[in-house]
């Protein structure tokens, strides 16, 4: 096989102010012709270098300090400025995160595509045309043709994605870079994209290198992966290697830390990595990972380098670690540990919320006249339990923040109840909000960084909750902070700091004892974790799991998610278009009956198993949350729709027991009964059309 | 007085210190210096600034005349000499005290002046931006109406109506400035409000002026403490014209504007008397502007 792109021991570093940073250090890797190789690594790996030293494109300050790399057999560093641009556009092609980034906000997309050919002066402009249309429709976008008129502000974000790919298919690429091209979508388009993706490099042959944070997403478009840590690639393999024996402490961190949908449950420990990844890790001599390891002994691995070792020849699985035979003696990977813990439908209820809706009026320049309005949210119950975890979860528009706001109070519900100790707050913002109340319901924000205010430290985030929520002295407050940091294991001279001395996980342990200063009742949690690192997420979860079972806690979880739903939540919402599609016990939503939307998430969700069954892809996206919705919401979108029916009339809610799905399909109560099995997820229910 | 103005500048610098994401540990001045330091620009623009300053301090010290000491004689060949390293005016005076005492007045009223902008606009700004709705309204109207003069005319009416004195120049470079300090600080707000650890207070039932100036002010200031040295050259200009146009301070103490406006009949036979003070007001003007540029490029590099 032919090699495309080759990294020979390369080392790259950045020289500023203050001094010289290895960002990579003897990376080596190849990937032959129609080959995909996968890198993956946590924020600050150096994922992102890679790519743009595939493309000889360093930022000013990088530069390569050892090896080669080679495109094709030529070495990028002895090719001249136009040999080089002339590659980039011809060999090698990049698709990046921002679809909109990579597009012209001002000029049509199929003038965009039509530029590739015109541009390399390849053919006349009728041939470029039928080209891109042609591509287009490989990339399945409908009604080619006229997309080729659109602008790009005028498509979906997954569109978008598509005709970034078709562009970067149009000159027929030996290589395609993909960086983290679906970490903005929803999950149903992730799974869309990545199925165009594999069946492309099917038809084109075309060699793919695909970077991710995500293992689950490697997995379904990779035969191998690479897994890269501090610069330094620690093991790659094929993907059914690495995924079912890997070897390097790191990748099992890795593999241990992530949340599954078909693993244990509910609030089973999950194993983070201890540490986090530090500059000095990238200047380490011998192993980056030591510090962080359990298997680490100074004299192997922290005083001469680390060199690649091949585990399996024929397999071409290599690990840079010097403690193999240690490692593999040592435990075996597993899952995470599952502790069965059966929902309890007899906790008592703490929140309630009942038909509870949020509509925003659109109103016309001068106000007054009504175009319509946006429903955010429509006819919500839910109830939210002492001790335990109500996961609501859905893509994003389906209103699961603004819920979560109103909940909170920092929006105000247009019509329903929120009820806490018999009071309905629906309509009141926390700013109306009695003392006690506003006690009682606290809040963990999404992003670590804007959940801290920049400008005061953490003693003071943890100290004025405490005396305006429970009226402390200030030499109470100050020991109880001390009391709080414990609680979320943070060392007590933490206190002092101010929040950008600490990483994005110490910040969110901050957000969290914030929220539970004013001892709460129910706390709303919106995201907490998607901002983080895998090994991060894995410890936070852990400590939520850990003060849910301290305390009489309600948890009221939003995430995008499922297999953090999986993990953690008690009872799920499903939401869809602002609406609670499926609502019951975790166990029961997570196996049949399925509600068909539920039923695609889990299919879309990325897992990280080698042997996932092919997803069945959710074609087109949201409606709008103006239109007016006669029937289902999922109508537009559902593989089973009845047509007559579902986008008509409004769906029944079915129930077993606490159970409730709201569909027009007949659901079969018998062969609901038992739990699905992993790769056994398939629809149990037979249409009644 | 120019201590207080010395002070203030120092103050003000001591908090552009945090703008940086990072400072070394060694102390307010140490945290300042290592700021300033940070942009060749800012250094530049420091001295200037702070040699005017210093001079101006010690006025009565280093001044070789004083300010007010007609010598007629003099006139005959008023060019710079040994004696008068800067020349002497048509009145015989000394170009150089008269500038160094100079400083002292352009140097109280300018920084007095701006700061109570920045505390009008400070205060405009945040409730505008906080609370929103019919109180940003009326506050950014009523501002934009002020806006909506030429300056230099708001000036002549205000200083014509009610007298020229050092603090009617104060008050009318305040009113004038104000709008423009609140049209920033309403921007800043706008975005700060709606971050999580405001969302936050007021979860926990932080007072709307507590979040005002406790939670949103303090993340502002990076932008105010540029805008404060920027303001600063502009003032330095204000007054310079209000005193050419002669509704500046009171004669006969000196002041820079006040001197080009007697010379500059004469520009073409002793054009000394003219340029000197001019190129007076420029290096202050321009040794502000630099600090400002520098500390937004020490910002951006955090």
């Amino acid at each position: 096989m032919a090699e495309v792109l080759a990294f020979e021991h390369v080392s790259i570093a950045y020289d500023s102010r203050a001094g010289r940073q290895n960002i990579l250090n003897d990376v080596s890797f190849v990937i032959g012709e129609g080959e995909a190789l996968g890198l993956v690594g946590e924020s600050g790996c150096g994922k992102s270098t890679v790519a743009l030293a595939a493309m000889h494109y360093l930022p000013r300050g990088m530069s390569l300090t050892e090896g080669r790399i080679r495109v094709e057999g030529r070495d990028l560093a002895r090719l001249s400025a136009d040999e080089l641009s002339r590659i980039r556009g011809n060999r090698i092609a990049m698709v990046y995160q921002d679809p909109m980034s990579s597009l012209n906000p001002v000029m049509p997309i199929g003038r965009q595509l039509m530029e590739v050919p015109l541009l390399h002066g390849e053919t006349d402009e009728r041939a470029a045309f039928r080209r891109a249309v042609a591509m287009l429709e490989e990339v399945r976008l409908p009604a080619a043709e006229a997309m080729m008129e659109r602008y790009p502000h005028q498509l979906s974000g997954g569109q978008q994605q598509r005709v970034v790919i078709a562009m970067a298919l149009m000159a027929e690429p030996a290589l395609l870079i993909m960086d983290e091209p679906t970490t903005g979508l929803d999950v149903t388009i992730e799974a869309a994209i990545l199925a165009l993706v594999r069946d492309l490099r099917a038809k084109f042959g075309t060699a793919i290198l695909f970077i991710s944070h995500n293992l689950g997403t490697v997995a379904r478009v990779c035969e191998r992966i690479g897994v890269l840590y501090a610069g330094r690639l620690v093991e790659t393999g094929s993907i059914a290697t690495v995924f079912r024996s890997p070897v390097h402490p790191y990748t099992r961190g890795l593999l241990g830390a992530l949340p599954r949908l078909s693993g244990g449950h509910r609030r089973g420990r999950l194993r983070p990595i201890d540490g986090t990844i530090q500059a000095a890790d990238r200047a380490r001599l011998g192993c980056a990972f030591a510090p962080r390891c359990s298997f680490a002994a100074r004299r192997d691995c922290e005083e001469r380098p680390v060199v690649m070792v091949a585990i399996d020849a024929a397999a071409q699985h290599l690990v840079r670690c010097a403690r193999i035979d240690a490692v593999v003696a040592g435990s075996a990977v597993d899952g995470p540990p599952a502790s069965a813990t059966a929902t309890n439908d007899q906790a008592p209820i703490v929140l309630s919320v009942r038909n509870l809706s949020k509509e925003y009026r659109l109103t016309s320049l001068f106000g007054g006249d009504r175009k319509g309005a946006v429903r955010a949210v429509t006819g919500v119950d839910l109830d939210a339990r002492a001790g335990e975890t109500l996961a609501i979860v859905g893509e994003s528009g389906c209103g699961k923040s603004t819920l979560a706001r109103i909940i909170s109070g920092l929006l105000t519900a247009t019509s329903g109840e929120v009820t806490l100790d018999g009071v309905d707050l629906a309509g009141i913002s926390v700013d109306d909000r009695p003392p006690d109340t506003r006690r009682r319901i606290q809040m963990v924000f999404q992003n670590p960084d804007s959940t801290l205010n920049p400008s005061h430290s953490i003693a003071y985030a943890l100290t004025r909750p405490l005396r305006l929520l429970r009226d402390l002295a200030s030499g109470e407050a100050k020991a109880e902070v001390l009391r709080l940091l414990a609680q979320v294991r943070l060392p007590s001279e933490m206190a002092d700091r101010m929040p950008h001395q600490l990483s994005g996980g110490q910040r969110q342990r901050v957000a969290i004892a914030r929220a539970l200063a004013g001892n709460p009742g129910v706390v709303v949690a919106d995201e907490p974790v998607s901002a983080l690192d895998v090994s991060v997420q894995a410890a936070i979860l852990n400590l939520l799991g850990e003060l849910l079972e301290q305390s009489q806690l309600g948890l009221v979880l939003i995430s995008h998610d499922l297999a953090l739903v999986r993990h953690m939540a008690d009872w799920v919402a499903v939401m869809y278009l602002g609406r609670v599609v499926e609502y019951g016990p975790a166990d029961q939503v997570f196996s049949p009956p399925y509600h068909p939307y539920t039923q695609a998430l889990l299919l879309a969700a990325p897992t990280p198993d080698p042997d996932a069954p092919p997803v069945v892809v959710l074609e087109g996206s949201m409606p709008s949350p103006t239109d007016t919705i006669l029937g289902c919401p999922f109508a537009s979108r559902c593989p089973e729709r009845i047509a007559g029916l579902c986008d008509t009339t409004p769906p029944p809610i079915r129930r077993f027991g606490e159970h409730r799905i709201s569909c027009h399909l007949e659901i079969d109560a018998e062969r609901a009964q038992p739990p699905a099995e992993a790769g056994g997820r398939t629809g149990m229910r037979s249409s009644s059309a | 007085m120019t201590e207080i103005s010395h002070d203030l500048a120092a103050s003000r610098l001591a908090s552009a210190s945090l703008v940086g994401a990072e400072a070394a540990d060694a102390g307010p001045l140490g945290k300042v210096y290592s700021v300033v330091t940070r942009s060749p620009l800012a250094t530049v623009g420091a001295t200037i600034l702070l040699t005017w300053c210093l001079l101006a301090l010690l006025a009565p010290w280093v001044a070789p005349y004083p300010p007010n000491q007609i010598d007629v004689a003099l006139v005959a060949d008023p060019h710079p000499s040994a004696q008068h390293w800067l020349g002497v005016d048509h009145l015989g005076r000394d170009i150089l005290s008269r500038l160094i005492w100079g400083a002292r007045t352009v140097l109280t009223v300018a920084p007095i002046a701006v700061l109570g902008a920045v505390m009008l606009g400070i205060f405009l700004g945040l409730l505008s931006g906080y609370r929103g709705g019919m109180i940003d309204v009326v506050i950014m109207r009523v501002g934009d109406t002020l806006l909506a003069f030429p300056k230099i005319i708001l000036y002549l009416i205000i200083i014509a109506k009610f007298g020229a004195s050092a603090f009617n120049i104060i008050a009318v470079i305040t009113l004038s400035s104000a709008p423009i300090i609140a049209r920033i600080v309403r921007g800043v707000t706008l975005d700060i409000k709606n971050r999580d650890y405001v969302a936050a207070a007021r979860m926990r039932g932080e007072s709307a002026f507590f979040i005002m100036f406790v939670e949103i002010l303090p993340n502002a200031r990076g932008p105010l403490i540029v805008d404060f040295f920027l303001r600063l050259g502009y003032t330095t200009i204000a007054i310079g014209v209000l005193g050419f146009l002669g509704v500046g301070l009171p004669p006969p103490d000196p002041d820079w504007g006040g001197m080009v406006k007697e010379a500059y009949g004469m520009i073409f036979v002793w054009p000394h008397m003219t340029i000197i003070p001019s190129l007076a007001i420029s290096s202050l003007v321009i040794g502000a502007n630099f600090l400002a540029t520098g500390l937004r490029e020490a910002a951006l590099d955090g």
